[in-house]
């Protein structure tokens, strides 16, 4: 029995298609868990369909301003006599990052977001998270306030892990006795001390990017988020770390929440996610059942 | 199992809308099920409510900061007491010694003290308070909290600092024979309202930092000019005595005494130090307090205070954008 929980969705379906063939399970035991998977998933996303919204995005559009492209830096007075005037510059390019999407998640739903390189699914994130306002005409609508892990380095470079649990807590809105008392769950779950015992009291600036990554995280799923989006945070952790986190983002999934997941690795969307919607140029490609979308996905990059 | 037919982008059906978002649209949709804009900046009391919520980590967020400023440091600690005793060696050797502005100035050690650690309070406020959106963004976007935490607690570190300093103060004060009255209790609500008005500073610091990057290239020379005109290292009444412009132009006058860093200053001077031959003298007196300097003061503090707070505040759905 522990031995078939251990054994991921992605394993499965590699098996299925015959590409990996080591493990120890007969063709018959695959086809059937493969079955069961695909039964439980069916299950979770039409309950999941019924549930409460907790995110509207509705024809969301996003531009960015970037200031002084073209041109160099632009005279001084021309700089100056603008900010007087308050008119824009001349330089300012428009980026239209993300062109009216549009689409609705529900409690107790996993979505991944997939595309290429700059096709606009951090925005979208950035934007669900509240850091970026929308263009008129749109807007995003979220239930409570969504948490937003991103790839960035420490929290708080200076100051030692143990601050930063305790201070992170804090700004979650914990009070002491709640930090004090969420603190040893955060270390545990993070298992920093497994390789070094006093990383707890080091600067996180000493952090490698995968331990600062395992602290961050743990921080953020310490508490319960009813939104909770990951950007490749998870990239830099091992693979028990990634084993781990995975198994949490279901949890928080089961727990009723909405997680979101951006990855390039299609294993660990795989694992983590019912629904997937591929972004290209800013538009929604496809949304759907995380197979059909990931298969399409991983044809497609494939052919060109 | 795996789909072997090409993917032509332009040819995959439009992707399936959610049927009650179809059916009722995205706003109405969102009332429905109560659902907030996402980033939308609270009401002005509900932001000072969540404000007030977050207070532990306001304090908690300043006593890490503190501790890890010197942690690099062989001393240690130690530098919270030594920083504030050499800045003023320094600029008691520079303007007590070579410029010897101590003429006309009783206490000169004193004066100097005062006047040193109060306006570098204010100017590493101001400083630390205009990166402290910048130089925050991964905290702002990983973790929400009303984004006034942050110059505000930038504003408290400095507080801490200057407890340190206002030891030393004391330590000059009875150490060059100053007699402790009821007056040094007055240090108090001073300090209060400095704190409220550094912190107003702060908070607007904060959000042009927050867009214009020049704003840290900038505030330097502002500070620096702002020291020179408050009478931080000698007396204000020295340089406006015998100045042609100020002859000229007495209501200039004022406006040099009432200006806000040269007002905290001179008040704080007045609670510490004796002062009996300023009624004599007037505003060429070294320790001259302007008439209404208290309420002028409380003005200040609170114009500032809550003015830079709503500010701050106006822009707050913009601070993760960096």
């Amino acid at each position: 029995m522990a031995e078939k929980q251990t054994i991921l969705p992605s394993q499965i379906l590699r098996a299925v298609q015959g590409v990996e063939g080591e493990h120890s399970l007969s063709d018959e035991e695959i086809v059937q868990m493969r079955a069961q998977i695909l039964e439980e998933r069916a299950k979770r996303r039409a309950e999941a369909a019924t549930n409460k919204p907790t995110v509207i995005v509705d024809n969301l559009n996003i531009i960015y301003r970037i200031h002084g492209a073209g041109t160099g830096r632009g005279s001084a007075t021309g700089a100056l006599s603008r900010i007087v005037s308050r008119r824009t510059s001349p330089t300012v390019k428009e980026v239209h990052a993300v062109r009216g999407i549009s689409f609705v998640a529900r409690r107790g739903e996993s979505i991944g977001l997939i595309g290429r390189n700059g096709s606009g699914k951090s925005t979208t994130l950035a934007a669900i998270a509240g850091l970026l306002p929308p263009e008129k005409g749109g807007g995003v609508y979220t239930d409570g306030q969504p948490a937003l892990l991103g790839i960035n380095a420490a929290l708080m470079p200076d100051l030692t892990g143990e601050r930063n649990v305790i201070v992170g807590c804090l700004a979650m809105g914990m009070s002491k006795a709640e930090a004090k008392a969420a603190y040893q769950g955060i270390v545990d779950f993070s298992r920093i001390e497994d390789t070094n015992p006093h990383a707890m009291s080091l600067p996180m600036k000493a952090y490698s990017s995968g331990m600062a990554a395992r602290l961050r995280f743990s921080i953020a799923a310490s508490r319960e988020q009813d939104v909770l989006m990951i950007d490749e945070a998870l990239a830099t952790g091992d693979a028990k770390f990634q084993a781990q986190s995975e198994a949490r983002i279901r949890e928080l999934r089961e727990s009723a929440g909405t997680v979101f997941v951006v990855s390039h690795s299609m294993g660990a969307i795989r694992d983590t996610c019912d629904r997937v919607i591929w972004i290209e140029a800013g538009k929604i490609l496809m949304d759907g059942d995380v197979d059909e979308v990931a298969d399409a996905y991983e044809t497609w990059s494939k052919q060109s | 199992m795996t789909e072997s037919a090409v993917i032509v982008l332009e040819e995959l059906p439009p992707p399936p809308s959610d049927p009650e978002y179809a059916e009722l649209g995205g706003v109405p949709m969102a009332a429905k099920y109560g659902l907030k804009q996402s980033g939308k900046r609270p009401a002005l009391l509900d932001y000072v409510r969540v404000l007030w919520a977050r207070r532990h980590f306001i304090t908690g967020y300043a006593t890490a900061k503190n501790r890890a400023l010197y942690s690099d440091a062989k001393l240690g600690q130690i530098w919270q007491l030594l920083t504030p005793i050499l800045n003023v060696a320094v600029y008691d050797f520079v303007f007590g010694f070579l410029f010897n502005q101590s003429r006309g100035v009783h206490d000169f050690l004193l004066f100097l003290v005062i006047g040193v650690f109060l306006f570098n309070f204010l100017q590493t406020a101001m400083v630390y308070g205009s990166r402290s959106i910048s130089d925050q963004l991964v905290l702002i976007r990983a973790l929400h909290f009303p984004r006034a935490c942050l110059p505000i607690s930038a504003t408290v570190i400095q507080l801490q600092q200057l407890a340190f300093s206002m030891v030393i103060v004391l330590a000059v004060a009875l150490g060059t024979g100053q007699t402790p009255t009821w007056r040094w209790v007055l240090v108090i609500p001073a300090l209060v309202l400095l704190f409220l008005f550094n912190t107003g500073m702060a908070m607007i610091v904060a959000r042009m930092g927050s867009v214009l990057t020049d704003t840290s290239q900038l505030l330097p020379f502002i500070l620096r000019t702002w020291m020179y005109v408050s009478g931080v290292m000698y007396s204000l009444a020295s340089v406006l005595k015998d100045h042609p412009f100020f002859e000229h132009h007495p209501w200039m006058i004022n406006v040099a005494y009432y200006n806000p860093a040269a007002l905290f200053i001179t008040l704080m001077r007045n609670c510490l130090m004796t002062n009996d031959y300023a009624v004599k003298y007037a505003w060429q007196s070294p320790l001259y307090q302007p008439p209404g300097a208290w309420l002028i003061m409380l003005g200040w503090a609170v114009l500032v205070g809550i003015g830079g707070f709503v500010y701050f505040w106006k822009a707050e759905e913009q601070y993760g954008r960096g």
